[in-house]
C-alpha cells in the first residue's frame, strides 16, 4: 500500500506564552483535497506554515509520501500564502519567468495564465491588480512547479463572491488534474464545496475529522424547521417536540424532518413562511464548540 | 488622525528610541571626536615641532593668529611630514616656525587655505616684518576637487549599499515577499549573492556615470591607472554591500532598520575622512577610524587618484576590505532569516 502523501504526527508549535499548535495528528491520502477548518486564531496558518518548513516546529514528526522531508520537498509542493508580496516593478510576466527560474520541473507559462486566467494581467504590474487577480497569481505561482501536493492558506479571504466562486472552480479543476491539496479557511461554505476530508481545528487542536457530509450526520442529524412564532396558536409547552423562541420564531430541532412536518400538520400548526435548516459545518462547529466559526 | 499618527510614533520602540537617541549620538560623538573644543574648521601645520600639541604662546606665530577662534595647530616634527599632509589636505596652511620670514605654504585649489592665508596676514600687519613670505609648493600639490572627489563618490557608494541592500531586505521581509521566496528551492547563500553581486555591479555602474558626469564639467586628475580605481572600487563596493547584507538579516521593521543604517552611516561619512581629516584628533577617534571599511575604501582611492600608487602599494587596504566582506557575507548568511 503506498504510504500517504503526507503525515502529521504530534505537531506542537510553540511560541513564548502562545501554544499555537497544540498536538495535532492526521495522514492525507494522495489525491484529495484537505481542509483544516476553524475560526481565526485557531492555529491553522501556523500549523500549515510549520508543514510547509516555513517555520520549525516545536515537536512533532512530519513525513512527506512516508519519509522525513528532503530537499525534494520544495521541488515537489506549491504554496499559495495568506499574506505575501511579490517584488516590486515587476510584471505579472516577469513575475512568473522569475519564479520558473527557480524550479528544475516547470509548467509552462501559456498553460498557468491559462488556468489562472491571467490573459488580461499578464503586463500588469503586480501591485496594480485587484484582490481577486492577485490571488490567481499567487496560485498560479503555486502551481508554477508542477507540485504535486498545493498548499493554500485561505484562498477566497477578501474576495467578492464572484471572484471567490471564480477561484473555487479553478481549484476544482487543479484537483481534477489528481493534485492532492490541503488548504485552510474559516469559511464553511469552501470546506463544503471544496474538501474532501477536514479537520475542524480549535485552540491549536483538532476537534473532529472526517468528510464534511459524514460531520455533519456524525455531530448534527436532523434539522431546524423555522416558523413565525404568531402561526403558532397553542401554548408552546404542549408542542410534543423541544422548541426555542429566537427572533420571534420558533425554531424546532427534529432528527427527523420529515417526522416533524407531520407533527406540525397535524397540530394544524400554519406553516406559511416557515423554513427548514439542513445542518452544516457551521452547525457541527457549533455543536462541538459552542461558538461560531466567525466568533 | 493627528492623535493616532502620535501613537504610533511613541508606541514604535525601536523608532522611537532611534529619533532620540541618534541626534544624541551624533552631538555626543562629535564632543568626543573634538575632545570637548568647538570643531575646528581649520588646521594649521606647524613644524619642526616635537609633538603635535605644541605650547603656542612662546612662539615665533603672531599672537592674533593663534589667538583666532577655530584655528587648529598641529605640530609636525619636519617640513616633508608637513608637506605630505598639506598635499593631501590634512592641514589646510602649513608654517614653519623657525623662519624670520615667516615661510609658509598653501594649496592654491584648497578654499581652507585661502580663508587661513588671509588670517595670517592679517595677524602680521601691525608687527611683523611684513605679510610673511608665501613659499611656492613642489609640484603643486593635489587640488581640493581631486582630493574631495573621490570621498563623494565613496560616501555615495556606502549610502546606496547600505540603503539599497539593507532596507529593501527587510521591507521585503515585512511584506512577506522573502517568505513566497523561502517556500521555493532557492537557499538563502543564492538569494544574498544574487543581492549583492546586483548592488555591486549598479554602484559601479552609477560610479561611473557620475564620474562621466564630474569629468564633462571638471577634469579629474587621475594619477594612477583607471583600471587599478576600478578594482580598488569592486572592493569598496563588495565590503559595503556585505555590510548592507549583515544590517539585514535579520528584523521586520524599517524603522529600525533606518536608524541603524544612519548609526553606522553617519559616523563612518564623518570618521573615514570625506569631508575633512582627522588631523590633530585623539588617537582613540583615529583607531576606531581604521575599523570602518569606508576609511580604506577612501584611502586606497585617494592613494591611486592622487598618488599614483599602483594595486601592490594600496594591497593592505584592499586586504582589509575584503576580510570586511567575508565576515560580513558569512555572519549575515549565518543570522539571515526569511520571515524574522
Amino acid at each position: 500500500m503506498t504510504p500517504p502523501i503526507l503525515e502529521v504526527k504530534n505537531l506542537v508549535k510553540r511560541y513564548r506564552t502562545v501554544t499555537a499548535v497544540d498536538g495535532i495528528s492526521f495522514a492525507i491520502r494522495s489525491g484529495i483535497c484537505f481542509g483544516l477548518l476553524g475560526p481565526n486564531g485557531a492555529g491553522k496558518t501556523t500549523a500549515l506554515e510549520v508543514i510547509e518548513d516555513i517555520i520549525p516546529p516545536t515537536s512533532g514528526e512530519i513525513l512527506y509520501n512516508g519519509a522525513p522531508k528532503s530537499a525534494s520537498f520544495r521541488e515537489g509542493i506549491g504554496i499559495q500564502f495568506q499574506h505575501t508580496s511579490l517584488l516590486n516593478f515587476m510584471t505579472v510576466r516577469e513575475t512568473l519567468l522569475i519564479f520558473q527560474r527557480l524550479y528544475q520541473e516547470t509548467e509552462r507559462i501559456e498553460r498557468l495564465v491559462e488556468i489562472c486566467n491571467l490573459h488580461e494581467i499578464l503586463d500588469k504590474m503586480n501591485d496594480r491588480i485587484s484582490g481577486g487577480q492577485a490571488q490567481r497569481l499567487m496560485l498560479a505561482l503555486a502551481l508554477i512547479n508542477r507540485p504535486t501536493l498545493l498548499f493554500l492558506d485561505e484562498p477566497s479571504t477578501g474576495l467578492d463572491p464572484q471572484a471567490r466562486r471564480y477561484l473555487w472552480e479553478i481549484v476544482r479543476r487543479i484537483k481534477a488534474e489528481g493534485k492532492t491539496i490541503i488548504l485552510t479557511t474559516h469559511s464553511m461554505d469552501e470546506a463544503e464545496y471544496l474538501c474532501d476530508e477536514i479537520a475542524i481545528m480549535d485552540h491549536g487542536r483538532i476537534i473532529a475529522q472526517g468528510a464534511p457530509a459524514e460531520l455533519v450526520a456524525r455531530y448534527c442529524a436532523g434539522g431546524t424547521i423555522s416558523l413565525p412564532l404568531a402561526n403558532v396558536r397553542l401554548p408552546l409547552a404542549e408542542l410534543p417536540f423541544p422548541s426555542r423562541e429566537v427572533n420571534g420564531r420558533l425554531e424546532i430541532l427534529t432528527d427527523r424532518v420529515n417526522e416533524g412536518l407531520e407533527q406540525l400538520l397535524a397540530l394544524k400548526i400554519d406553516l406559511d413562511e416557515m423554513t427548514v435548516h439542513s445542518p452544516n459545518l457551521e452547525d457541527v462547529f457549533l455543536y462541538l464548540t459552542g461558538r461560531t466559526l466567525r466568533e | 488622525m493627528f492623535k493616532a499618527r502620535n501613537y504610533e510614533f511613541f508606541r514604535d520602540k525601536a523608532a522611537f528610541g532611534w529619533n532620540f537617541l541618534f541626534p544624541f549620538l551624533i552631538i555626543a560623538g562629535f564632543g568626543i571626536i573634538f575632545g570637548g573644543r568647538e570643531y575646528s574648521g581649520f588646521k594649521v601645520g606647524i613644524f619642526p615641532a616635537a609633538t603635535a600639541s605644541v605650547p603656542l604662546a612662546h612662539s615665533s606665530l603672531p599672537p592674533k593668529f593663534v589667538a583666532t577662534r577655530h584655528l587648529e595647530f598641529i605640530g609636525l616634527p619636519t617640513f616633508e611630514e608637513g608637506l605630505e599632509k598639506l598635499k593631501h589636505h590634512r592641514v589646510d596652511f602649513l608654517v614653519r616656525l623657525d623662519s624670520p620670514s615667516r615661510q609658509y605654504w598653501l594649496l592654491e585649489s584648497s578654499p581652507k587655505g585661502y580663508i587661513v592665508e588671509r588670517l595670517f596676514q592679517a595677524a602680521l600687519i601691525p608687527d611683523g616684518p611684513g605679510y610673511g613670505e608665501k613659499v611656492a609648493v613642489p609640484g603643486g600639490g593635489i587640488r581640493y576637487l581631486d582630493w574631495l572627489f573621490p570621498g563623494i563618490l565613496a560616501m555615495n557608494m556606502m549610502f546606496s549599499a547600505l540603503w539599497g541592500v539593507g532596507y529593501i531586505i527587510v521591507r521585503y521581509r515585512k511584506n512577506g515577499a522573502l517568505k513566497r521566496l523561502k517556500a521555493t528551492p532557492l537557499t538563502a547563500f543564492e538569494y544574498l549573492t544574487a543581492q549583492a553581486l546586483s548592488r555591486i555591479l549598479l554602484l559601479i555602474f552609477s560610479l561611473a556615470v557620475v564620474w562621466l558626469g564630474v569629468e564633462l564639467i571638471f577634469s579629474i586628475r587621475v594619477a594612477g591607472s583607471y583600471l587599478d580605481l576600478l578594482i580598488v572600487f569592486t572592493f569598496g563596493a563588495m565590503s559595503l554591500t556585505s555590510l548592507g547584507l549583515l544590517l539585514a538579516a535579520r528584523g521586520t521593521s524599517e524603522e529600525f532598520t533606518s536608524g541603524l543604517v544612519n548609526f553606522i552611516t553617519w559616523p563612518m561619512m564623518f570618521l573615514s575622512e570625506v569631508w575633512f581629516s582627522l588631523e590633530g584628533a585623539p588617537q582613540w577617534v583615529k583607531s576606531f577610524s581604521e575599523l570602518l571599511p569606508l576609511t580604506h575604501l577612501l584611502r586606497a582611492v585617494r592613494k591611486v587618484m592622487n598618488d599614483g600608487a599602483t594595486l601592490a602599494e594600496v594591497g593592505s587596504e584592499c586586504g582589509v576590505l575584503f576580510g570586511v566582506t567575508l565576515v560580513c557575507l558569512v555572519l549575515g548568511a549565518a543570522l539571515f532569516s526569511w520571515n524574522d
